[in-house]
């Protein structure tokens, strides 16, 4: 089979500490409900600074500077141990701070709904205009920025919401309807930060891999808002919006849903894509949100520790025709976790992990690396919420202990060598699979492991259509190369059976 | 426990009554599995929701204890349960529910 290669992923992260106090829901809800409350009142002195959130080492892992394995040797938790040597800059992305931001959610507005101070619009463009991949007519599109009293005016008397920095209102996000619930400033507000952190990631993703934007010919978006108006709530689509700005002048797009298990879904389409010969590059992205920041707020203000929700996460990847070198995504071997699966983890972890293994003839074992759900256990265990991807890891694990593949004495070395600490923040699709893939496409390249499996699970009960629950997995495995065999020996087929016919031929004049 | 599942054990026990009711916990964190042991006996322990200060005193257990354990198809039990008693901290699961039963459930036998 001809399958796709991953030909490369790129991660970006936001440092977004005023959008935790004014667009976090945890935040928005307090402030709704108990707006005098102690939380709201400590909260300001728990969030950290731009230095802190660089030198954070899973940060830095996530933009590719450091190693995940370099988590498994550091004892947790790790908010107390700086890394000393973080970068904005790096190898797969950047964290990039609030303000330049807040400047590129204007930049890709297309409907004037941004406006910028004319004061904070002159400082970003300065420092916009020096960073390696907005283009100087990009940097135009924030123009000259508006008077702050006009800024004041839409919040207070046109439902526009306010962008901070610094504590300072240096902007807001209008409204795009006067009734239409799904152009709201805050719906508006929460998609162009998407669009935006979207749009960085494609950026990245072609500059870190030297791709031609101009080839690539599809977009599959995966984030987890959702635009349109009210006659098409999730009408659709960030994807193609995504493209526009990244200078894919030849793709199209669509936009999946499947709550964190998106990325996961969206790679399977990809992958699909590619190998049925539709289309010759796909580019997978997904921008990250504002609501999520200080999810889990309360429960790290409660144990003095910073709020380590906030940075806003994006991720992007090419998946491309088999060139015999990258590493090639298994169709064949992916699972579902079904309508009738069920609800257990020892259903869904079975449909996931074994029940496609089972299919190719391969072990837990023969997998070198899962991809799960890796959040970073600094952010959840605080939150009751214990250590995710370990828990995975031993899910995995205690299948294998059922199905007489591992000991019970083996399990914990299985979670050693077959799995790896979180370091992803908690915005949900983020974390789900897709962090390991640039480390993951490495380690198979310089030969370190030959299979990896990449699993998105999904909680589609949030949205109260069903009670189902939702999972889909896909290997990533060592290409063997391009073979010609198949060409080669159909090829000497087709001369043997012409000089067959020929033969039989020439055999019939001579007997004629 | 979230504020509208506290809410729907509220609607169950006016609607049948709670020597009639058995709350069953599947949650993975022994702390987290007392709360919910906690909300459904002594009353909302975060004082949030509409069981704060309302002492229902219900039957609960975890699925990995031996009460329900014992009393469901053994089968259906290893297909859908015994995987996770690798997984869990069974002893702590069921020191913290146990002990919330029974210090303030009613309706023990």
């Amino acid at each position: 089979m001809n399958y796709s290669v991953i030909k490369g992923s790129s991660y970006v992260l936001i440092n977004a500490p005023d959008m935790i106090i004014h667009n976090g829901t945890t935040q928005t809800t307090e402030k709704l409900l108990n707006p005098e409350s102690e939380y709201l009142k400590s909260l300001p002195d728990h969030i950290r600074s731009f230095d802190e959130v660089i030198n954070y080492l899973p940060n830095q892992i996530y933009i590719g500077n450091h190693k995940p394995e370099e988590l498994k040797n550091l004892e947790q938790p790790w908010l107390d141990k700086k890394t000393l040597d973080g970068s904005r800059d790096g190898r797969f992305g950047e964290i990039m701070p609030q303000d330049e931001f807040i400047g590129l959610i204007k930049i890709v507005d297309v409907f004037d709904l941004v406006k910028l101070t004319k004061e904070f619009t002159k400082d970003v463009n300065e420092k916009l205009s020096i960073h390696p991949l907005i283009k100087e007519d990009t940097v135009a599109r924030l123009k000259e920025g508006e008077e702050l009293i006009d800024i004041k005016n839409l919040i207070e008397k046109n439902g526009a919401e306010g962008l901070f920095h610094n504590g300072e209102l240096v902007g807001c996000i209008k409204r795009a309807h006067d009734i239409d619930e799904n152009l709201t400033a805050h719906v508006l507000f929460e998609n162009l930060v998407s669009k935006a952190s979207g749009v960085l990631s494609a950026l990245h993703l072609i500059d870190k891999y030297d791709i031609n934007p101009e080839e690539i010919d599809y977009v599959i978006e995966c984030s987890e808002e959702a635009c349109g108006d009210m006659n098409q709530r999730g009408g659709g689509n960030f994807a193609k919006a995504i493209a526009e700005f990244a200078g894919l002048a030849n793709a199209t797009g669509s936009d999946i849903r499947a709550f964190c298990a998106a990325p996961a879904h969206a790679i399977v389409q990809g992958a699909s894509l590619v190998q049925a010969g539709t289309f010759k590059n796909v580019m997978i992205v997904s921008g990250g949100s504002t609501a999520k920041l200080g999810m889990n707020g309360k429960d790290h203000v409660k144990k003095g520790i910073p709020i380590l929700e906030d940075v806003i996460g994006g991720f992007a990847m090419l998946i491309s025709e088999n060139d015999g070198i990258n590493p090639i995504l298994r169709t064949d071997i992916v699972g579902r976790h079904t309508v009738g699966t069920g609800s257990s983890p020892q259903g869904v972890i079975s449909s996931l992990v074994t029940e496609p293994l089972d299919r190719n003839g391969l072990k837990i074992t023969d997998i070198d690396k899962y991809s799960v759900e890796m959040q970073n256990p600094d952010i959840t265990k605080p939150a009751g919420a214990g250590d995710v991807p370990t828990s995975n890891y031993k899910m995995i694990a205690a299948l294998g202990v059922k199905r007489g593949e591992l000991e019970r004495s083996q399990l914990n070395d299985f979670i050693q060598n077959h799995g790896m600490e979180g370091w992803a923040p908690t915005q949900g699709h983020i974390p789900s699979g897709i962090p390991y893939i640039g480390f993951g496409r490495e380690d198979i390249l310089d030969g370190n492991i030959n299979r990896i499996m990449i699993v998105g699970k999904g909680s589609l009960f949030l949205g109260r259509m069903t009670n189902l629950f939702d999972g889909i997995s896909i290997v990533i495995e060592k290409n063997p190369g391009i073979t010609k065999e198949e060409k080669s020996v159909s090829e000497e087929e087709v001369r043997l059976l012409v000089a067959e016919a020929m033969r039989d031929f020439a055999s019939h004049l001579l007997k004629d | 426990m979230d504020l509208e599942i506290q809410g729907r054990v509220v609607d169950l026990v006016d609607k049948y009554g709670a020597e009639n009711i058995i709350v069953l916990i599947g949650g993975a964190e022994a702390e987290a599995a007392g709360l919910a042991a906690e909300t459904v006996t002594a009353g909302d322990p975060t004082y949030a929701g509409p069981l704060a200060g309302v002492p229902l005193g219900l039957r609960v257990y975890h699925v990995v204890e031996p009460e329900f354990k014992d009393s469901v198809d053994e089968q259906v039990y290893e297909d859908q349960i015994s995987m996770m008693e690798m997984v869990l901290d069974v002893d702590e699961i069921i020191s913290e529910v146990s002990t919330m039963r029974n210090e303030f459930g009613q309706f023990n036998e």
